[in-house]
């Protein structure tokens, strides 16, 4: 077991290894740069050049990429250059990553609450319209871009009704203590209600659009494993014991049904970082996805390095750990 | 069973009180009074808006962060917006309009050398740390600004002085002697037409000696592939303005100003001042519409009329800038041939272009700055459209197959240009009407565009400029000066000339002599003979306030004063 966590370990080293060489590499060889990003048209070409020198861009690129790992080994991944200029990088991703968390739990918890029930029920009454129409909505939720989605919520719950805010986390000069910027935990630990249901409230727009992406995948698992589990032998064992509907709806079916579901959330947490970036972009919400669209648009490298780094990070772990527990239940997983 | 829920509930509600227990609400709960210059804390701002009161709130949509609060080391607007609150200059500029007027310097008199000049200082004015404003803190910042280390001097830093006086044996800054309290005598190496108007722009304003000492000031370092600002430049920048700084909330992008108490001038008429950061346009109306925020810059012309229809007030500011099409010789040599150039200018329609692709005021431009700017030169007649002069002149220079890069900026949008697209599918349309075949070429602003067009890259290419003072050497020195500048003029014989004429308008002492020289540098630049570029328009930037905004004067130089601003019921 420790070998294959080892060696699971290694492995999960040299994917970042190599991404951040690719990445160092294509961030570079992007038109433009900070140069012209801090020079903007008020450059001259001694300034831009005198500037890259300065900034040691004029290095070859070798030689600044083993200036980058040196500093990044030692938990220095640089200044960022444009989304707050004069910031440490890993400063502007770990401020702004409550945000995205906050956001991406929400519309787990949005997705699940409507997807397994839906899913359950879709199956229970497999043909029939709610059948059809759950089907028909989930589909829906996979074709539909999370950003066309956004816009349209948008438009019609904020702009047009006027129910919810159209962007940002909080009401600006509401005043709100700010610990551990997610800002509705900091509302409610400090007891500023009115600040945390401030916060949630402008949570519910962009976690209703991303939660799209999980949600169809969710129902439509949940609705092929409680059809699979049904007809096993079992569940038509218990109910012939004569076991309520309840016991046979949560100990036999779901908890069965549910194993798939649950493998299939940890694969979604890159959806919904990709999806997030989408939706924070629309949504004014000042997540990571926000400071990678700024990031971009000014060649914020350090930043840029940080933020897609750290996503790579938490989709290595996060599978590592799903691999991990796969092979904890599974010894045939070990020796593969 | 039950034993598990229980502790379950029972685990969750201890951990909800450890955690209250330990976390503290930071509102300041009634207190809305005063601000401590230089405290920052992670969040501030009362709470609530009180319309109709000077307890009222302000709240702006900002396009951007501020790069750093020392606008000393800043050069784009989004920064010196927030600054201009905080700080004051000596020259200040007026309302509405682009003159220098007496703001810390009640007068100031030059010595017939144009050498020396005596600045008269306000009285009663004190920082916002309590630092008493006179000559020695006027000598002290003169003094700070020339006295940076060698990052301090790169241009992406302290841009403006590194332009206006220069760092080293060549700085146009001499010596400031306090000469008693509230006079101070400041000596110049050289005479230029700038000084001392350029002390209105915000890079110089006045900042307390005290908190520039105290939170090191100078200490600006280049690390990995950024600048690193000092502690004053980050959270105490401390000036002698209507609003003290109060916070920034980066996590939260805002920016919260508070009113100062004990400014010597007519107080602001808002308590709170914040600046809501939020890049995207359409999320900045929507906030408007929606009434989080009260005002943003730059609103989409399209989005004029619809603003106004939901009771916003679109205030239009004087043009006070350039838009230009740039032609490139170096980039591509063909371009070298003035009958050519002349073509491709005559195609043109800027009437059209200006009425159908620019908002209402604009203006076609008949040389590279505004009317307003002293040295305009009335006699100049718009370049006629003229398509049929156009196909004759590509015919004498035996250019009938002509092919040609236009290049346009994708992602950006800027005051003399609102859709860099649209302009470029007017010209492109123009051009490709008398038979010049167009190689579309298209850039993010810092995506490759700025990078391409100041490399010489681009031989066509759109670039404006917006005037930071009244001062002509602020528009052609920007755009011609340099033996690689952006029109690559190094490329024709002329270009010798050029530099000459620059140079000996921008060091003429008698005002009246200057303006003439250029006038003539004007007929010249737009001469057949010359003609590196051909200016086309003035456009009006707007910015748009709330039905319940008043006292918001527009300025020309995007330098409007937000402590006029009161709120209505």
């Amino acid at each position: 077991m420790l070998r294959f966590i080892v060696r699971r370990l290694l492995q999960a080293v040299l994917a970042l290894f190599i991404l951040s060489v690719l990445l160092f590499a294509w961030l570079r060889s992007l038109p433009g740069g900070p140069v012209a990003a801090l020079l903007g048209e008020r450059g001259t070409p001694e300034s831009a050049a005198a500037l890259r020198a300065q900034l040691g861009l004029d290095q070859p690129l070798p030689v600044q990429y083993f200036r980058f790992v040196e500093r990044a080994v030692q938990g220095d991944f640089g200044i960022s250059n444009g989304v707050f200029r004069g910031q440490p990088a890993m400063e502007v991703f770990l401020q702004r990553l409550p945000a995205t968390i906050e956001l991406s739990v929400v519309a787990m918890v949005i997705a699940l609450s409507l997807a397994i029930p839906l899913g359950y029920i879709a199956a229970r009454r497999r043909g029939g319209p709610l059948d059809t129409g759950s089907v028909v909505f989930s589909l829906i939720g996979v074709a539909v871009p999370v950003f066309f989605l956004a816009y349209v919520l948008k438009y019609v719950f904020a702009v047009q009704l006027g129910w919810l805010p159209p962007s940002g986390r909080q009401t600006v000069g509401i005043g709100a203590t700010h610990i551990t910027n997610f800002y509705v935990l900091d509302g409610i630990i400090t007891r500023e209600w009115d600040a945390a249901w401030d916060a949630f409230r402008h949570l519910i727009l962009p976690a209703l659009a991303l939660s799209s992406i999980p949600f169809a995948v969710v129902f439509r698992i949940t609705r092929a494993a409680v059809i699979d589990v049904m007809d096993e032998d079992y569940v038509r064992t218990a109910r012939a014991k004569g076991l309520t509907a309840g016991t046979i709806r949560g100990r036999h079916v779901m908890r069965n049904a549910l194993i798939p579901v649950i493998t299939i959330i940890g694969l979604q947490i890159g959806a919904l970082l990709a999806g997030a970036v989408l939706t924070e972009k629309v949504f004014a919400f000042q997540g990571i996805g926000q400071a990678l669209a700024i990031g971009f648009e000014l060649r914020d490298y350090p930043v840029l390095q940080v933020l897609i780094m750290m996503a790579a990070l938490i989709y290595i772990v996060v599978n590592l750990l799903v691999d991990i527990a796969y092979a904890v239940i599974d010894p045939r997983v070990r020796t593969k | 069973m039950i034993n598990r829920k229980v502790a379950a509930v029972a685990g969750t509600a201890a951990l909800a009180l450890a955690l209250t227990s330990c976390a503290e609400s930071e509102r300041d709960d009634g207190d809305a009074g005063g601000g401590d210059a230089g405290s920052a804390t992670d969040d501030g701002g009362s709470t609530g808006e009180d319309a109709g009161s000077s307890d009222a709130q302000f709240v702006f949509g900002a396009a951007g962060a501020p790069t750093t609060f020392d606008p000393f080391y800043a050069s784009d607007g989004e920064t010196f917006r927030v600054t201009r609150q905080i700080f004051q200059n000596l020259i200040g500029i007026e309302e509405g309009g682009t003159e220098g007027v007496p703001e810390l310097a009640t007068s100031w008199e030059g010595s017939e050398d144009g050498l020396t000049w005596t600045f008269e200082l306000q009285e009663g004015v004190t920082f916002h740390d309590g630092t008493e404003f006179n000559a020695e803190a006027v000598c002290a910042n003169f003094e700070r600004w020339a006295d940076q280390n060698e990052v301090g001097q790169s241009q992406a830093v302290a841009y403006y002085y590194g332009n206006d006086f220069g760092f080293g044996d060549d700085s146009l800054y001499e010596s400031c002697e306090a000469t008693d309290d509230l006079t101070a005598e400041v000596t110049v190496t050289r005479v230029t037409g700038k000084f001392p108007m350029v002390l209105s722009q915000s890079s110089y304003a006045m900042q307390s000696p005290t908190a520039m000492e105290e939170y090191n000031a100078n200490d600006v370092q280049a690390e990995g592939e950024a600048f690193v600002y000092p502690e004053y430049a980050q959270e105490h920048p401390t000036g002698t303005g209507p609003f003290v700084f109060e916070a920034y909330d980066n996590a939260g992008g805002t920016v919260s100003l508070t009113r100062n108490d004990d400014f010597w001038g007519e107080p602001a008429g808002v308590q709170d001042l914040i600046f809501s950061i939020i890049p995207d346009e359409n999320a900045r109306r929507q906030e408007l519409e929606a009434g989080t925020i009260q005002g943003y810059d730059l609103p989409n012309p399209v989005d004029w009329q619809s603003l106004e229809d939901n009771g916003n007030q679109v205030l239009i500011r004087d043009p006070f800038n350039i838009l230009y099409l740039a032609l490139n010789p170096v980039a591509d040599p063909q371009l070298e041939d003035p009958l050519i150039r002349r073509a491709l200018y005559h195609a043109i329609n800027r009437e059209t272009l200006v009425q159908n692709q620019l908002p209402d005021g604009a203006t076609v431009a008949t040389q590279f700055f505004p009317d307003t700017v002293s040295g305009y030169n009335t006699d100049i007649q718009p370049y006629a459209y003229d398509p049929e002069e156009a196909e004759a002149l590509l015919a004498e220079a035996g250019a009938e197959d002509l092919e040609i890069d236009l290049w346009y900026p994708t992602e950006v949008t800027r005051p003399y240009m609102p859709d860099p697209q649209r302009i470029y599918d007017a010209v492109r349309a123009d051009w490709e009407a008398i038979g010049v075949t167009i190689n579309p070429v298209s850039r993010p602003w810092a995506g490759g565009y700025i990078d391409g067009t100041q490399s010489s890259q681009s031989p066509a290419f759109f670039l404006g400029w917006t005037g930071d003072l009244n001062s002509a050497d602020n528009f052609l020195c920007a755009f011609f000066c340099g033996d690689d500048n952006q029109f690559g003029t190094s490329a024709y014989d002329w270009h010798g000339e050029l530099q000459d004429a620059l140079r000996e308008a921008d060091g003429e002492p008698d005002e009246a002599a200057r303006e003439e020289m250029y006038r003539e540098l004007n007929e010249n630049i737009m001469s057949e003979e010359w003609l590196p570029g051909l200016p086309i328009s003035h456009s009006p930037p707007a910015i748009v306030v709330a039905e319940n905004v008043q006292g918001l004067t527009p300025s020309p130089l995007t330098a409007e004063d937000f402590s006029t601003i009161t709120l209505s019921e």
